[in-house]
């Protein structure tokens, strides 16, 4: 059994008191080295979620449990050492002006001698393949080089949760992949749990785990396959369906057995040219 | 369009003016200014200028393009020079040119003042030359530092120069793709008189302004997010450090003086 590193109970969140619920109730856990994708529409909570785990946002109801600690205005400096986060805009979170001195800048707040500085700069931009770009300028950089290199800045710290809200959202799909990509790496590489916040369903996949939100409440919570296989009810609360889910239904209803709802092309290929021998 | 983003005037480069600690550089050419103004003799203006020039030298900067970017101040250096040579009656006449008795001390005095001028503006030049812009915000934060003392908030302005510099090149990128966006509505930028020309600047700046506080405010939260809680217990990774070079530059510039103070009149 993992230990539990981030434990939501009964947390609900509104911007102000004439405002509706932004979360309604909700409760969930996420475990040591955990993938978990928490996918939602547009204003479903997806983002609050990611917020108060950092505590740049306090819920009004419920509280919120990291690494054994309760989020509060005394904890958030202990907490946003162990959660990192990378936000949407690559443009708004390069803070320096060169790569190596944005990749610096979270150190740099706390206190990191010199030398172990530049030690994790080189270790930590080659984990993202930017080292070649270290004296680099921001804007001469794409948005999926400034978004590696955002993550290169949380690792930096060596936190113990990476945060990806909607990291990818203002990618082209070039940049989406480098994304995707860059945090399996990682994943495989620190030991850290990953939580992606996001709107398509094409990026839950490698995940462990996918909470599913609607309207400031958690709909579902499953593996990716199991969400997969929810179409109609995924198309219902305004989530886009991937191509390779919807073909397998057509594929099913024009007679063709699939057994196992295939995640990307591959499997349903894999699925397809072995039909022929299971019938 | 990225030639043009090269913000200041900064020309890369790795000779030893480059690679002077920009504290060396500041403190230099801030005394230098002083200086120049207590030149009174031949011998010491040729000293400053030799100084002047041999550090142009060094930093392998072609004459040419510093010259250009003195263009402006060619004006005001001919300017000074012909106004002395009006004014000043002292010494004997040498010619006689449109009215006026041209005078040998207004020869002197003229030369004089528009050589103490061209250093001036040559040195103050060579900072912005050889230094990043970056250089000398920390060169300022470290030598602001005492200012400290008496709550004046050094590392936030040093940290605002930084971001600044940071974001010139996201807005001037930003500008331009309004500009365009508004271009292909139909805002004329580029005829119409001058009352139009500025009123089309409006719809450019209002979606500029908005866009600029919505980054403030995302950068904001990305900071703190990575936890910046002001200067106090930060580290620095860019370091300033005076090395040997420094020193020998302070000496060479102190013999200098000594010579200036030893050959004025």
């Amino acid at each position: 059994m993992r230990n539990k590193f981030i434990e939501f109970r009964n947390v609900s969140f509104r911007y102000s008191d004439e405002e509706p619920w932004v979360l309604k109730n909700c409760s969930f856990e996420i475990y040591e080295n955990e993938w978990i994708a928490i996918i939602g529409h547009n204003g479903s909570g997806k983002s609050t979620i990611a917020k108060l785990m950092n505590g740049l946002l306090f819920p009004q109801e419920g509280e919120i449990i990291i690494n054994g600690q309760q989020v509060n205005e005394e904890t958030i400096w202990d907490i946003r050492r162990d959660v990192g986060m990378v936000f949407q805009n690559p443009d708004n979170q390069f803070v320096g002006t060169t790569v190596q001195d944005d990749v610096a800048f979270g150190m740099e707040n706390r206190g990191f001698p010199r030398a172990e500085m530049v030690k994790r700069i080189e270790q930590n931009l080659t984990a993202v393949g930017m080292q070649e770009y270290r004296l680099t300028e921001p804007h001469r950089l794409s948005g999926g080089q400034k978004q590696r290199v955002a993550i290169a800045s949380v690792l930096a710290i060596s936190p113990k949760v990476l945060i990806l809200d909607e990291a990818t959202a203002m990618l082209d799909p070039k940049g989406r992949m480098e994304i995707m990509r860059t945090v399996s790496n990682v994943q495989e590489e620190y030991k850290l749990s990953l939580i992606t916040i996001t709107h398509d369903l094409q990026e839950v996949v490698q995940a462990e785990r996918v909470l599913v939100m609607n309207k400031g409440e958690i709909w579902d919570e499953a593996t990716p396959r199991e969400i997969f296989a929810k179409k109609e009810a995924l198309r219902e609360i305004g989530l886009d369906v991937p191509f390779v889910a919807i073909l397998t239904d057509e594929l099913k209803q024009a007679g063709i057995s699939i057994t196992n709802e295939p995640l990307n092309q591959e499997e349903l290929l894999e699925d397809l040219w072995t039909l022929h021998s299971r019938t | 369009m990225s030639s043009s983003l090269i913000i200041g005037q900064y020309v890369p480069g790795n000779s030893i003016v480059h690679r002077l600690d920009p504290r060396t550089k500041i403190t230099v050419i801030f005394f230098f200014v002083f200086i120049v103004f207590f030149a009174n003799s031949v011998f010491s203006y040729a000293t400053l200028t030799v100084f002047a020039l041999t550090t142009v030298f060094i930093t392998r900067i072609p004459i040419r393009y510093i010259m250009k970017g003195l263009t402006p101040v060619w004006f005001l250096i001919v300017f000074t020079f012909i106004l002395h040579l009006i004014v000043t009656k002292e010494g004997t006449v040498l010619f006689h040119i449109f009215g006026f008795n041209i005078y040998s001390g207004a020869l002197i005095q003229g030369f004089a003042i528009s050589m103490r001028f061209f250093l001036l503006i040559l040195v103050t030049s060579l900072l912005t030359l050889t230094t990043t812009p970056i250089e000398i915000t920390d060169a300022i934060e470290d030598m602001l530092h005492p200012l400290k003392k008496i709550k004046f908030p050094v590392h936030e302005l040093a940290l605002m120069m930084s971001i600044s510099l940071r974001f010139i090149p996201t807005l001037m990128q930003e500008t331009e793709k309004i500009s365009r966006a508004q271009a292909s509505r139909g805002v004329d930028f580029k005829t119409g008189p001058l009352k139009e020309r500025i009123k089309a600047v409006v719809p450019l700046l209002v979606p500029l302004f908005v866009s600029a506080f919505k980054r403030a405010e995302e950068l904001a939260m990305a900071m703190e997010a990575r936890g910046y809680q002001g200067g106090e217990g930060r580290s620095k990774l860019r370091e300033l450090k005076i090395e040997k070079i420094d020193i020998a530059v302070y000496l060479l510039f102190a013999l200098a003086v000594a010579i200036v103070f030893y050959t004025r009149n």
